[in-house]
């Protein structure tokens, strides 16, 4: 398996040849700057495109088409458009906070990319907190979701974001809860760990029932945490106009907009890190000549590979499903997926005492 | 009616009693109608609950109301003239707002119109105009030139108080201000530019959190004088502003004002056109169901399934275009018959519809209504009983979903129907997901009707001989037909000429947006999406 | 009968005197290279990315309908991210009858839009007031009361008529200028100072039920 840590010690020890060891970190840290504003940003686009050709797929339509070779450039006008779309300022509104809540998502957003394992050896920081610190820092969004319906003094705004408020903390016990179950799993919250201990078998194969029932929950939990639908409430179209961000227009919206496929993006990285490996090619125990061949496929190609397709199966909730109503939402969290995570942690850690898994 | 001479003999000896249209007309003066009015509705002989209409009219010299009314039970009808009390400035009526639900909002038409203030009414506002229009545009004497009402530019002037006109001892009349919600209500304003409104329909929402506490229902956003056109042009012209209210049900519509002028006329529709009429009116109902789905899918978050339902209706507007040259506003039945004799391929169209709609039907129920998302937010949503259904006028599939059957087509049937074999749908439920199933199960009705006739279309004219300038005797004629939507009345009326004195139609989807307040209190938010969606009204019906 | 539908060929679709004057217009006095392929690369965004207003009031809002579904597919061109908030749209389809009541509103929704934004009148109504030119409540074209860009015939349009009209909208969104030069936003600000609207920078908010005392009609 290649190993990209090689290219990253390469840079450094190449940097740090003629550099003072502080000047070094500071390139480094621009460098990597650089190279996530990049990566989110093409990363957001693609998702953009691939969500809009899925639905069309779904909905017996071509989707973009036009706009460059199958509609490749399509969300890059859309970018280039909305880049210099008028940011209209409001009057009644609360500037600062209305000017802060994009930022606040995004930012979230970003840091979550942190830890990723994006492939072998290509993590940004690889720390014996990582899964824990991921937990942290997604809450951050729902901050900037509050902020925004708070400051934009219009009442749509203003229920989208106590709808959000409401759902993204529920939803987070439960994300919390099957990382937990995982997390116990693994004995590590450290990622690169993490994956490393699906050397021979994904975690969704070795756990078994409680790594299917934790898989199922994450699924559904990460989807309400992604503001998608079916639990779309927050910027419920027909409901409420736009939601949260109704009073956003430009690059502001843009923001949002982003930062709502990279979540799903994260979730969807998540899971794949928890329960399929990561970055980590198909093994399976025994078949010598198959894992050999399977490690010739680059670990990045597998990572981004296995979110996308994860982010595939909540597009096509998203697309399918009719809209839970608030009450629902709640009552699906608190009643069924709580208990039904807990009880899964106790049986997980069952089948960790008693070394029922694979 | 013998019942209906003993009553009227013991309330109001001088009223009168004629034959209009095939059906008894009482005409009351306005101090007995109250009383009269309840009588006809609790009779156990007469039991007049379905309010139709009100159409009010200005025959110069006096002005007043017809109120068309019908018995559920008995299956009768009757009218009743009232003449407005008062003076020109200010003529007065009682109301009946009390009696029938959905007379409050028909009284508020009126007033509207015509200027006539219903006592005790606790609802007296304008309807579809602004509060700042002045004069009442379908009275005889109207001016409509653009100096006295010029288009706004600015903000529309909005009062929180309704006003209630009553009459004190000495017989004056006195107005109170009652205000629409309570001074710490939260009110949200949903509309007109909303797109769960289906058109440009507002409602002002009291909210307490997610839970609704009362609507304020404003129409008129696309009122657009359709009644007062029709009085300035000739019979046949009034047709294509048909197309243009209910667009679903333009053909339907168009079936029932053509069926109120040939019956005026005189005139023998040939069996042809008949045949043709009913298969377009059928096959547009499918495809207004087939939108209602669609659109109702996506309110509740269920895009793909527009896609699905839209590729059926496609197919019939295919169908419908080759034969009537057009993909919606159809014009395509006139006075006497059809404009066009039907496409070569008609019928082959038609049975290659028939073939596909069995699939998609199981497709729509397999996405739709078997999910477990989809039941949770529509069973038990918005219960609408029966007795409510049918105080509030709500008709259609929303009627018959609550346990009544008031499908024109079976109740009253016209053309060929009562020579059709098919089932009226009827659920007893009232909730969202049975106003739901009632439209699934009337696309196969429909279907049913389609494959009887599709075999079946005779030979002989499309048209029967009409003159040029259709010019109907005097009298008054009223006359029902079911569209898409429920039952729309159309009341006409004539004074001998080449152009109607007044034609009104009483249309479905007004009732039905008068219900939503009902139904929505106390019930959430996201609620207020599935009931106004499974009530299916179009705002430029209701707004005419 | 047999009736054959014929692609239109490209001349024609390119056959547009108003904007070829407009193109002429807006390059009577040059450009600086640099400023010139930056305007270009802005324009290629914003003409391929159009974002319609769901807006509609009547018939032709059902067309639009058609249009977005799977048949016509405005999807293809990047249309069909539809907005249901002004601020995030570009354009706006007045789809239907805009009425005297509905006029204010339509304007406060135009207001509302972020720059650049676009218009197209939408079938008959809103061309002229159609049908209903004779009524007392309808207005006689929306150009009364916003800057039009693209006047769409048709009573209601076919969608295959939206789609040429968004394309033309496409094409003078092309020949734009953002820095400098000539610019389309003149003549708009031009037509907003010519109809002004009483209480549109007031700080009254729509939402709020303000009146302090009770209005009543005049009787």
């Amino acid at each position: 398996m290649y190993d990209l840590s090689v290219i990253t010690d390469a840079i450094h020890s190449f940097l740090s040849g003629f550099m003072p060891a502080w000047l070094t970190v500071t390139v480094e840290c621009v460098l990597i700057g650089v190279g996530l504003l990049l990566a989110y940003s093409l990363l957001a686009l693609f998702y953009i495109y691939y969500e809009r050709k899925f639905c069309a797929a779904i909905q017996c339509r071509l989707g973009p088409n036009r706009v460059g070779p199958w509609g490749l450039l399509q969300s890059f006008a859309d970018m280039f458009k909305i880049l210099i779309k008028e940011l209209i300022s409001l009057n009644h509104v609360d500037k600062f906070l209305f000017a802060l809540a994009p930022y606040l998502v995004i930012l979230a957003s970003m840091l979550a990319f942190a830890v990723l394992p994006w492939g072998n050896g290509l993590q940004i920081i690889d720390f014996n907190i990582g899964i824990f610190f991921l937990l942290a820092v997604s809450s951050i969004g729902v901050l900037g979701i509050l902020l925004a319906g708070w400051s934009s003094n219009n009442k749509f705004t203003l229920i989208g974001a106590m709808r959000s408020g409401a759902q993204m903390v529920s939803y987070e016990l439960s994300i919390g809860l099957s990382v937990i179950t995982m997390v116990c799993f693994a004995g590590t919250m450290n990622v690169g760990e993490i994956v490393a201990e699906q050397q021979d078998c994904w975690f969704i194969f070795k756990g078994h029932v409680p790594a299917i029932i934790a898989f199922v929950i994450y699924m559904i939990a990460g989807t309400a945490e992604t503001n998608r639908g079916p639990f779309d409430l927050p910027e419920a179209e027909s409901e409420l106009t736009a939601g949260y961000h109704t009073e956003y227009s430009g690059i502001h919206f843009g923001f949002f907009y982003l930062a709502e496929y990279l979540n799903l993006f994260i979730v969807a990285g998540v899971a794949s890190l928890l329960f399929f490996g990561g970055w980590m090619p198909l093994h399976i125990p025994g078949w010598t000549a198959f894992n050999h061949i399977m490690d010739f496929i680059p670990s990045v190609v597998w990572f981004i590979g296995k979110a996308i397709a994860l982010s595939g199966i909540i597009i096509w909730f998203k697309w399918t499903f009719p809209r839970l109503r608030i009450d629902q939402v709640l009552a699906m969290e608190w009643k069924y997926l709580l208990p039904i995570g807990l009880f899964n942690l106790v049986l997980m850690t069952c089948v960790i005492v008693f070394g029922w898994h694979f | 009616m013998a019942t209906l001479n003993e009553i009227i003999a013991k309330i109001c000896p001088a009223a009168t009693v004629a034959e209009v249209d095939g059906a008894p007309m009482i005409s009351v003066d306005d101090a007995h109608w109250h009383e009269l009015a309840k009588a006809l509705r609790h009779d156990a002989n007469l039991e007049m609950d379905y309010l139709v209409t009100i159409a009010g009219f200005d025959h110069v010299e006096s002005m007043g109301c017809v109120y068309y009314m019908m018995s559920t039970r008995h299956n009768t009808n009757l009218g009743v003239t009232v003449l407005a009390t008062g003076d020109r400035e200010r003529p007065v009526l009682h109301s009946v707002s009390d009696i029938w639900a959905v007379a409050g909002l028909y009284e508020r038409e009126v007033y509207d119109f015509f200027g006539i203030i219903f006592l005790n009414n606790p609802d007296m506002r304008r309807l579809f105009l602004s509060i700042d229009w002045k004069g009442y545009p379908l009275r005889k004497d109207y001016d409509a030139s653009p100096n006295i009402n010029p288009v706004p530019r600015d903000n529309e002037r909005q009062s929180d108080f309704t006003t209630k006109w009553t009459k004190d001892a000495e017989g004056n009349l006195v107005s109170e201000q009652v205000e629409v919600f309570a001074p710490d209500d939260f009110v949200v304003n949903i509309g007109p530019q909303h797109p769960a409104t289906h058109g440009v329909l507002r409602f002002r929402t009291a909210v307490d959190g997610e839970t609704i506490k009362k609507i304020d229902v404003y129409m008129g956003y696309i009122h657009r004088g359709i009644e007062k056109l029709n009085e300035q042009q000739t019979y046949a012209q009034s047709l294509p502003f048909l197309d243009r209210m209910d667009y679903f049900s333009a053909l339907n519509y168009h079936h029932g004002v053509c069926m109120v002028y040939e019956r005026a006329a005189g005139i023998e529709v040939p069996r042809r056109a008949q045949v043709i009429r009913v298969m377009m009116d059928e096959l547009s109902r499918i495809a207004s169901h087939c939108l209602f789905m669609g659109t109702f899918c996506m309110d509740l978050g269920a895009t793909s399934m527009l896609f699905y339902t839209l590729r059926v209706r496609e197919q019939i507007l295919d169908i419908l275009e080759r034969t009537c040259g057009a993909r919606m506003s159809f014009n395509y039945d006139c006075i006497g018959g059809v404009m066009q004799d039907l496409d070569a391929n008609f019928q082959n169209d038609v049975k290659a519809l028939l073939k596909v709609l069995p699939a998609n039907i199981k497709e729509y129920k397999k996405v739709f209504v078997g999910n477990v998302i989809a039941r949770n937010r529509m069973e038990g949503v918005g219960v609408l009983s029966r007795e409510d259904a049918i105080s509030y006028g709500v008709t259609g599939p929303s009627g018959r979903a609550s346990g009544w059957a008031c499908d024109v087509r079976k109740w009253r049937p016209y053309s060929i129907y009562s020579d059709l074999d098919f089932d009226e749908v009827v659920l007893t439920e009232g909730d969202s997901m049975a106003r739901f199933k009632v439209r699934l199960a009337e696309i196969e009705q429909s279907a049913r009707i389609l494959e009887q006739l599709v075999d079946n279309i005779p030979e002989g004219d499309i048209q029967a001989k009409v003159p040029k300038v259709l010019k109907l005797p005097a009298g008054q004629w009223f006359q029902i037909v079911e569209g898409c939507r429920g039952v729309f009345g159309i009341h006409l009326e004539s004074d001998g000429g080449t152009k109607p004195a007044r034609l009104k139609y009483a249309t479905p989807s007004m009732p039905a947006a008068g219900v939503v307040d009902h139904l929505t209190r106390g019930e959430k938010i996201a609620d207020l999406i599935t009931i106004g969606g499974s009530l299916d009204y179009i705002v430029p019906d209701m707004d005419r | 009968m047999e009736v054959t539908a014929q692609g239109m060929p490209y001349e024609a679709f390119k056959d547009n005197e108003y904007i070829e004057s407009l193109v002429k217009e807006l390059q009577e006095n040059g450009t600086n290279v640099v400023v010139g392929s930056l305007d270009k690369l802005i324009n290629w965004g914003r003409s391929n990315s159009l974002w319609p207003l769901t807006f509609a009031t009547s018939c032709c809002g059902i067309e639009f309908v058609s249009l977005g579904a799977a048949r016509y597919d405005m999807a293809r061109f990047g249309w069909e991210v539809a907005r249901s908030s002004p601020r995030q749209a570009d354009f706006i389809m007045v789809a239907g009858t805009i009425v005297h009541r509905m006029a204010p509103v339509l304007r406060r929704l135009y207001d509302q839009m972020a720059e650049p934004k676009y218009v197209i009148a939408t079938g008959a109504c809103a061309i002229s007031g159609g049908p209903f030119r004779d009524s007392y409540h309808v207005v006689k074209g929306v150009d009364q009361i916003i800057p039009v860009d693209v006047f769409l015939p048709g009573c209601p349009p076919r969608p295959e008529a939206m789609i040429y009209s968004i394309m033309q909208l496409s094409r003078k969104v092309k020949v734009e200028r953002f820095f400098g030069g000539v610019n389309r936003q003149q003549k708009q600000q031009e037509f907003l100072r010519e109809h002004p609207v009483e209480g549109v920078n007031d700080s009254a908010e729509f939402n709020t039920s303000a009146p302090e005392a009770p209005v009543t009609d005049k009787q």
